[in-house]
């Protein structure tokens, strides 16, 4: 058992003058794949924020292991048309990389032949397998994932899904992603964190769609069906680890 | 050959549009034009107050610029649009400085000179100011280059490759102010926001890459304070509106190229 990448402690946000999150307690141990869920405005994207470093915790505590490399895919990247940015120099941001490097990373994100395009001129699901290409090529430790099927149809979400699964496979990196769609999670997700200004209960897919507190956020409209992702697994999930759904932490 | 009049303006215009070319694609990258506007009439209070207090000008209009940018990203996130803020604190600080040097009777003091400019009066020790703030301001930029460019593209992208956003925003507002103040005697405080960001526009239609944008605007920039030097010589016009000038008839002809070529 790997100590955490990320442990949360009471955490509290203040966005202005609002508590935007409460208390969090939480911690990403390595490899795990962790969905976020909860209503707009209750604070997923400020979660993500928080643990990228860019909000400081108003109390309570963020502690990240020791040079944790973090690839981080925003919800959204507007890049103003006044800035000429070719695929190939993008992903060499910060970090200048080569181009065999380069040519291999838009041929595992499935865009091989983009290299040379502008990024203001690519499709939205171009753009988010550019995003996660660029994320991965610093064989990042935790992969965080802001909506980022947000824009792709339901083939498209599929497919990138399917992609997230072959690079935790790959990279052996923990994910949390935030999900776009409330009621859509990954079948591969070890844990669902359901949050709303706090975080109201986690557990595996079905523990939290059983949940009374998800049931009373979701409840209405698809009767508080938590859609899984399912696909065909050509292999199994057999880790050699466990998962603490112990929201203390492993610490 | 420093010593004809005519050699020391290019170099010291040389040297400004050489600095000018990295900031000036930050200032249109992230849409800061009137920031580079608010920067430069702050610099007219720091040549008031330097006048009154018998201070050296170059620092004092350093420092002036440097307040003013700590007073917009002060103010800004407050309730108010960052143009509104801008367009307070740019034209507050350039009344208050004309003011105050109007109450400095006891000075004489060439206002047209400082703002628009008196580029055929550079003489040796503005030269090494000017170069000297130049290959400054090159240096910064070029030592922050991928940390800038990131933290301009997306703050949270920055941070989650361990750049801290602000800390790169506090380097290019120091290099900004450095060129402002080094600028003020090729184009004067009215103008030198003309010369950051009309080479840079004019680099755009021709650019694929940022590094190429910014060696097309050093390049535009050079051309438009040769050939606004040359204009001003032959039609006997103000040698800094001049440079603007042919940096605007300049970026006229690469915007038209650029459409031309389809790619605008």
């Amino acid at each position: 058992m790997s100590a955490p990448l990320i442990t949360l402690r009471d955490m509290s946000i203040l966005l202005g003058a609002n508590r935007v999150l409460q208390d969090v307690n939480l911690s990403i141990t390595p490899g795990e794949i962790v969905t976020v869920v909860g209503p707009n405005g209750s604070g997923k994207s400020t979660l993500l924020r928080a643990l990228i470093g860019a909000l400081p915790p108003a109390t309570g505590s963020v502690t990240r292991a020791p040079g944790l490399r973090i690839g981080y895919v925003p919800q959204k990247l507007a890049i103003d048309s006044a800035l000429p940015m070719t695929v190939r120099r993008f992903l060499s941001l910060p970090r200048r990389i080569g181009d065999p490097e380069a040519v291999q990373a838009l041929h595992r994100a499935g865009v091989p032949d983009l290299g040379q395009r502008q990024m203001v001129d690519l499709s939205g699901g171009q753009f988010q397998r550019v995003l996660l290409a660029r994320a991965l090529l610093e064989r990042p430790q935790l992969l965080l994932l802001d909506e980022a099927t947000q824009g792709l149809d339901q083939p498209g979400s599929a497919a990138f899904y399917r992609q997230i699964e072959e690079v935790r496979r790959d990279l052996g990196c923990a994910v949390v992603m935030v999900s776009h769609d409330l009621h859509v999670v990954m079948a591969a997700s070890d844990r669902v964190l359901c949050v709303n200004g706090h975080i109201c209960c986690q557990g595996t897919p079905d523990i939290v769609a059983s949940a009374p507190e998800y049931r009373a956020l979701f409840g209405t409209g698809t009767g508080g069906a938590l859609a899984l992702y399912r696909h065909q697994h050509s292999h199994s999930h057999d880790h050699d680890h466990s998962h603490p759904h112990d929201h203390k932490g492993a610490a | 050959m420093l010593d004809d009049f005519l050699i020391r303006a290019a170099l010291a215009g040389l040297g400004v549009a050489l600095a000018a070319a990295p900031l000036g694609c930050f200032v249109v990258w992230r849409r800061m034009a009137y920031f580079g506007e608010a920067t430069a009439h702050a610099a007219i209070l720091g040549v008031a107050l330097a006048l009154a207090l018998g201070l050296p000008i170059l620092p004092a209009v350093l420092v002036t610029a440097l307040l003013m940018a700590g007073a917009v990203s002060a103010l800004s996130g407050r309730g108010y649009a960052m143009d509104t803020v801008l367009g307070v604190l740019a034209h507050s600080a350039l009344a208050i400085g004309l003011v105050a040097v109007a109450l400095l009777a006891d000075v004489r003091l060439d206002l047209m000179a400082f703002l628009f400019g008196d580029i055929l009066a550079v003489n040796k020790a503005d030269l090494a100011v000017i170069w000297g703030g130049a290959l400054a301001v090159l240096g910064l930029m070029t030592w922050r280059w991928s940390a800038l460019l990131t933290a301009t593209l997306n703050p949270d992208l920055a941070r989650a490759s361990g750049i801290d956003p602000r800390r790169e925003e506090l380097a290019m507002t120091l290099a900004l102010a450095a060129v402002v103040a080094v600028a003020i005697k090729v184009v004067g405080v009215l103008l030198i926001a003309a010369l950051l960001v009309i080479p840079a526009a004019a680099a755009r239609p021709l650019s694929r890459t940022p590094e190429a944008m910014v060696i097309g605007a050093a390049l535009i920039g050079m051309g438009a304070v040769l050939g606004g030097l040359w204009a001003a010589l032959l039609l006997d016009t103000p040698t800094g509106p001049s440079i603007v000038c042919t940096a605007a008839l300049l970026f006229a002809a690469t915007t038209l190229a650029g459409a031309l070529r389809g790619r605008i």
